[in-house]
């Protein structure tokens, strides 16, 4: 039977991801994800698994990829500022083939910024989590019941495909609480950790003389060899874009207008969608990518076919309408973004009138993009 | 009947070296190697390679190697350690790598007392880089961005790893040695097998220090290189030993296992009189 329980997004995550057969934590606090570790540091020794409190967020990425090199199911969390330091580590598991979970609480930046919650690191997740071709699979939940889910999936994701996955939640996912279903514990004992059985081919075990010895590595000096690895990597890529993207969406079947966003910002809209529907005149929808890479692309055209105008609300300054916009190319539809920065997010008032405006400028201008910036239309 | 006297580990694989002649990377493989073999290690074990000269040591030892990010085979050590605590973990790491960008991982690996044992190769420069000053550079050397010599006043003073690492009550072992003399390799070889020996008895972080020549970028011949660090890089890096809980706790009859479980596996060389030996050099070479 699942478990019904009532706990905060943080420890819902570490608890899943203790479940999903997790057995190394390593992090560096920082606000809003400290319950992350704190959660791990009384747990995780209980499940027969590692707690490190590590010297920084670099060290404690890397120490993820030792980890990781012998087929460990290893963690790392953080938030915003940390996520730039771990983003040396993240090149070198990608480009080392391993599998891993990185989650990034987000904060509110640039810089030091703020501790409230925000969108502002989607292009480095999804563009730019460290130096070189490669990506990560990066997974948005939206309630404290995905942040459960989302860490037993990226795990799953993560060994299948053999790449780093990110779980890009936001302040408000990590601190607040929710009712849930925890994943069912694994059948697994902590001591099948040692189960040679179980072990990956590819993973560092020690070679007990019983077979040739087993590299990790990223340095490739040959170019065309190099170039022929990369490519093999892409080739995964294409897979994976194929067969990877999830989305949800609510609302009937041709919206006016289709809103489009992720994590924390589409509850807040979807409470607004929800009571334009009941009036007359309006009619929107919601569109929901739960994978940001690979991004539903496909299926957010296909949706937005019939409508007459996109909204775009995010906590940062367009960065996910950047995708929105590439994936809509073709059709083509306007498409207003709806801004907020700085740890701001819209109440849903705010959400409200956004979603009337942009249909009012429609009723005006078929071809008109609006950009909001808090309640300034640009 | 003719007998093998001198053949190639078993913990070497038979791969011809990238070092330049006179280089004392190969050396220490070597010596490491020969280490493993005897004390039955290599199937259990999984070694770090860091960036620098070194860095394709993963293609020589016979055991399984990750190549880690520059400076962060300590951190890589302890996510491997974590993980399997069942298995053995060495870094091999360069001046650059463990002193100047590693500083952090080296010392907090050193001070959590990780299980992991650091080779440590201090050649006073940026080898694979092309010979830029390293933090161990002595003061007056000229390297590439030390055209005048390092001077203090402008680049800093040369960092004393062993001496800093010694103030943490993390480590269990922690030596130096010098790779520059046929005369040194006994000692050489019974410090790095000590500090493997360290891990074999769960006792902690061990981190041996090997004093090696760069003959490339210090523009010597391979005999200038083995004398210059004879001459001057012991001025500055005294050999000897800084820790040894292992040597203390037979002293104190405590013995056994820091983490429990005792693995079996012959017995510590004799504690090393690094300092006794006497110089190998004339001035006519
Ligand atoms: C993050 C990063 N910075 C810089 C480099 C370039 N780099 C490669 S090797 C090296 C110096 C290595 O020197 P050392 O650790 O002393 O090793 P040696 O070559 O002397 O054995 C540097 C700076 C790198 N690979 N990665
Ligand atoms: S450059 Fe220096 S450290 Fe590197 S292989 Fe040559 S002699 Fe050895
Ligand atoms: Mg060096």
């Amino acid at each position: 039977m699942e478990e019904r329980v009532l706990m905060k997004g943080n420890e819902a995550l570490a608890e899943a991801a203790i479940r999903a057969g997790c057995r190394c934590y390593f992090g560096y606090p920082i606000t809003p994800q400290t319950e992350i570790a704190a959660y791990m540091a009384r747990h995780m020794p209980k499940a027969g698994g590692s707690f490190v409190q590590a010297e920084s967020e670099v060290a404690a990425a890397n120490m993820v990829l030792g980890a990781a090199a012998t087929g460990t199911r290893a963690m790392t969390s953080s938030s915003s500022p940390g996520i730039s330091l771990k983003s040396e580590a993240l090149s070198y598991i990608a480009a080392s083939d391993l599998p891993a979970l990185i989650v990034n609480v987000m904060r509110a930046g640039p810089g030091l910024g703020g501790i409230q919650p925000s969108q502002g690191d989607y292009w480095q997740a999804t563009r730019a989590a460290g130096h070189g071709d490669f990506h990560q699979l990066v997974l948005a939940p939206a309630s404290v019941q995905e942040m459960a889910d989302f860490a037993v999936l990226a795990f799953t994701l993560a060994f299948k495909w053999r790449m780093p996955a990110m779980i890009l939640a936001d302040g408000t996912l990590g601190q607040m609480m929710e009712p849930l279903y925890l994943p069912k514990r694994p059948d697994r004992t902590p001591a099948d950790r040692t189960n040679q059985a179980a072990e990956p081919d590819w993973a560092l075990t020690g070679t007990l003389n019983r077979r040739s010895h087993r590299i990790i590595n990223s340095l490739v000096l040959n170019p065309a060899a190099l170039e022929a690895s990369v490519f093999e990597r892409f080739a995964r890529y294409r897979q994976v874009q194929a067969q990877e993207a999830r989305w949800r969406y609510e609302g009937p079947e041709d919206p006016d207008v289709l809103v489009v966003c992720y994590g924390s910002v589409s509850r807040i809209y979807k409470q607004a969608i929800q009571a334009v529907n009941q009036e007359q005149g309006l009619r929107a929808g919601l569109f929901r990518p739960q994978t940001l890479w690979p991004f539903p692309a496909a299926e957010l055209a296909a949706k937005a076919k019939h409508c007459k105008k996109i909204l775009v609300p995010e906590l940062s300054m367009g960065q996910f309408c950047d995708d929105v916009k590439l994936a809509t190319a073709k059709l083509p539809k306007p498409v207003a973004l709806a801004c907020r920065a700085g740890g701001q997010v819209p109440t849903p008032a705010e959400a409200l009138q956004r979603l009337k405006q942009t249909w009012a400028c429609w009723l005006q201008d078929q071809e008109q993009e609006e950009v909001y910036y808090g309640d300034r239309q640009l | 009947m003719a007998t093998v006297s001198y053949e190639r580990p078993e913990a070497l694989l038979d791969v011809p070296f990238h070092y330049c002649p006179g280089c004392t990377h190969g050396i220490t493989h070597r010596l490491i190697a020969e280490c493993l073999d005897e004390l039955q290690m290599t199937g259990q074990t999984i070694a770090v390679a860091s960036v620098g000269c070194s860095v394709m040591a993963y293609d020589y030892f016979a055991c399984d190697v990750v190549q880690a990010p520059h400076g962060r085979a300590p951190a890589v050590a302890t996510g491997i350690r974590r993980a399997r605590p069942d298995r053995f973990v060495f870094t091999y790491q360069g001046d650059g790598d463990l002193a100047a960008i590693g500083t952090a991982e080296i010392i907090h690996a050193a001070t959590r007392g990780e299980n992991i044992t650091v080779f440590f190769i201090n050649n006073a420069i940026y080898g694979m880089t092309g010979g830029q000053m390293a933090p161990t550079t002595l003061e007056g050397q000229v390297t590439q961005t030390t055209p005048w010599g390092r001077n203090p006043a402008e680049a800093g003073n040369p960092i004393k790893v062993c001496e800093l690492l010694a103030t943490l009550d993390g480590p269990a072992f922690i030596a130096r040695v010098a790779v520059d003399h046929a005369n040194q390799i006994h000692q050489v070889k019974a410090t790095i097998k000590k500090a493997l020996q360290c891990q074999l008895e769960e006792r902690g972080f061990a981190l041996v220090e090997l004093l090696s020549t760069c003959p490339t970028n210090w523009k010597m011949s391979a005999t200038e290189a083995m004398r210059w660090v004879h001459e001057q890089m012991r001025q500055q890096y005294p050999v000897g030993v800084f820790v040894d809980r292992l040597r203390e706790d037979q002293n104190s009859g405590r013995g056994g296992s820091a983490g429990g479980r005792h693995l079996s596996g012959p017995s510590a060389p004799e504690a090393v009189g690094l300092t006794a030996l006497p110089a190998g050099y004339t001035h006519k070479e």
